[in-house]
């Protein structure tokens, strides 16, 4: 048969032997797709000439749950938007709850915070990097990766309880001081790390095919990146230097000294190299947090805020009567409107927080980086083979409880 | 006052001087600029934030709504952007009911478009000249705006597998308890700023000190 009739066949005009895009289904349910992601493509052969992410498979209505809920029972909700990082989200929030109240929060709080701000987005990265290098084919440094990862996890249950869903930030500081001895742990881990991520790289960024299949594919130009709404890694893989940590600091960001590692040319492998970097930036705040730290309280002490100690409320009237409308009717905030945000490991995680005067939020609008990022897809993927296009989605480092809220 | 306020209160000057009649309204609170502007012109105030020399709102980090049923516009819209170059935030606002559809700024930042369908969805504001009005987070299918707050925290539907059908069905709401909604906000508490014959006391401070 010729070119022509297999076209006419086909429903094409014999003298415009095109032949008809094709539309596929990628997901809901693939293991590339990072969790639960539609993507209807239509392809020309096998070059991605549109995309179209359908998402929501995961909404929970979180921005409706926690508009029922007061200050303190909306932080766990905040882990479980992006399950990967959970404690940048939880900052987020609290930080926006304290602009409101006008709340200080003592050093030892700030130190606290920001140290498991660094281990988080270390797990985030550890996920990451090597999830992305299993998309494009490489299976060890997964495998390798994951073991580290459930050492950071022991330094959340540590002090929090929980690996995962940690709840450990709260407005005013951190819940519970480290457990005796963890600071020795967690330095003697960060100096064993560094040679984990040169094995890890051994493997990866110098590795032909893991180059064959990153380089110069998803090139995301700088004014193309702001345009569509990218930060964190994204942003400063495409030649940016914006990190919220050195721009806008909060916490005691201001006096750790780091540097912002910038890509050169926006592509998923200028991307990867800014995520490895981060990493070893990330070691150097803790390694300092862990050096600075001075000795005191971890929460304020505002009773009107910070829980009594409970020692105090076996023998002070007023301590068990703060201690009991704490946890019933929880503290005011001041009528009012912020939007407060971090860098969270995957960019710009904000949150819109509205404020009427009561014990509950009015409004809270979470803002995920990830949103943003796969909103470019479709700008990003067009012209590029069907397999680049899982490469470019794991160099998004996409997760979709924080996508989908 | 920081240096971060001051920026941002000569910045709200800056605007309402280039937009006397766009821009409704304008405050500084918590060193955090809030701009009200006019539903129809938010295009043209879009455009000049994001182009003029001394605004550079290149990033439009967030597009959301809220929903305050006891006004007549009940809905605002609100646009959360960020100067790279500036180091700066703003925050634009228009305010719309459910019919009066809003222009879309997507031709002016692409990152709106998916906010925009956000707010579409949760909220049903309707935005006019947007590419693509779809639903993006509740099913297809689904009726109802669920962020409005007369929309009910349980919903109206819940679905189930069902054996019979083979398939997945939608049924309405039942709940085996009453749904409860824990006020705990105590009539006396003493939060509010001024309590009943406390502003005697506070006041005799003041002129004492």
């Amino acid at each position: 048969m010729s070119a022509e009739s297999i076209a006419e066949s086909l429903g094409g005009k014999p003298e415009d032997p095109t032949i008809k895009t094709l539309t596929m289904n990628f997901g809901p349910q693939h293991p590339a797709a990072h969790g639960v992601l539609r993507m209807v493509m239509e392809m020309d052969g096998e070059v991605v000439e549109r995309l179209d992410p359908h998402i929501g498979l995961l909404h929970r209505g979180t921005e409706k749950l926690i508009e029922y809920k007061t200050y303190l029972q909306s932080i766990p909700y905040f882990d479980r938007l992006d399950y990967v990082a959970p404690m940048c989200q939880e900052h987020a929030f609290v930080l926006a709850a304290e602009k409101l109240l006008g709340l200080e929060v003592p050093e030892r709080g700030q130190y606290m915070r920001v140290l498991f701000a660094e281990i988080s987005r270390l797990l985030n990265h550890l996920l990451n990097v090597p999830a992305y290098g299993l998309d494009v084919g490489a299976m060890t440094p997964m495998l390798w990766a994951f073991e580290e990862r459930e050492k950071l996890m022991e330094f959340y249950e540590g002090v929090c309880g929980a690996r995962l869903h940690a709840a450990y930030y709260r407005v005013g500081g951190v819940h519970q001081d480290m457990p005796a001895g963890m600071a020795d742990q967690i330095l003697a881990w960060a100096d064993a790390f560094p040679k984990f991520i040169d094995e890890m790289e051994s493997l990866l960024t110098e590795n032909r095919i893991f180059k064959q299949r990153s380089v110069d594919i998803g090139i995301i130009t700088p004014e193309d990146a702001m345009a569509w709404g990218c930060t964190g890694p994204v942003l400063r893989g495409s030649g940016i230097p914006w990190d919220l940590r050195k721009a806008q600091p909060y916490d005691v960001y201001d006096r750790m000294d780091f540097d912002i590692p910038v890509g050169k040319n926006g592509d998923c492998y200028s991307r990867y190299l800014v995520r490895v970097e981060e990493m070893r930036q990330s070691l150097r705040i803790v390694k300092q947090c862990l050096a600075e730290m001075p000795e005191g309280p971890v929460m304020t002490t505002d009773g009107k805020v910070g829980p009594p100690d409970r020692g105090e409320m076996k023998r002070s009237m007023e301590s068990l009567i703060h201690h009991f409308k704490l946890y019933t009717e929880g503290f005011h905030v001041p009528a009012g409107e912020t939007y407060t945000a971090v860098e969270a490991p995957k960019g710009e995680f904000g949150v819109y927080l509205v404020s009427d005067g009561t014990n509950k939020p009015y409004r809270c609008k979470i803002r995920a980086p990830g949103f943003a990022h796969l909103q470019a897809m479709d700008y990003v993927c067009k012209g590029h083979m069907l397999a680049d296009s899982v490469a470019v989605l794991g160099a998004m480092d996409v997760v979709f409880g924080e996508i989908d809220r | 006052m920081d240096e971060k306020t001051e920026a941002v209160i000569e910045l709200g000057e800056y605007l309402a001087a280039k937009f006397p009649t766009e821009i409704v309204e304008k405050t500084v609170a918590l060193g955090e600029l809030d701009v009200i502007v006019d539903a129809q012109s938010i295009t043209r105030v879009a455009k000049f934030v994001r182009d003029d020399a001394n605004c550079l709102f290149k990033l439009c980090v967030d597009v959301c709504g809220a929903d305050y049923p006891d006004r007549e516009k009940r809905f605002d819209v609100v646009y959360n952007l960020l100067s790279l170059k500036h180091n700066l935030r703003l925050r634009l606002k228009v305010q719309t009911d459910e019919e009066t559809p809003v222009p879309s700024v997507s031709g002016i930042w692409p990152s709106a478009n998916w906010f925009e369908r956000e707010v579409w969805d949760m909220y049903g504001v309707f935005f006019t000249e947007h590419p693509d009005l779809r639903r993006i987070l509740t099913d297809y299918g689904f009726e109802g705006h669920p962020l409005r707050k007369d929309f009910p925290l349980t919903g109206y539907v819940e679905m189930r597998y069902d054996d019979e059908q083979r398939r997945v069905v939608y049924e309405p709401v039942k709940l085996t308890q009453d749904f409860r909604k824990f006020d705990f906000l105590s009539p006396w508490e003493g939060m509010t700023p001024v309590l009943p014959g406390d502003e005697k006391a506070t006041k005799e401070e003041g002129e004492g000190a």
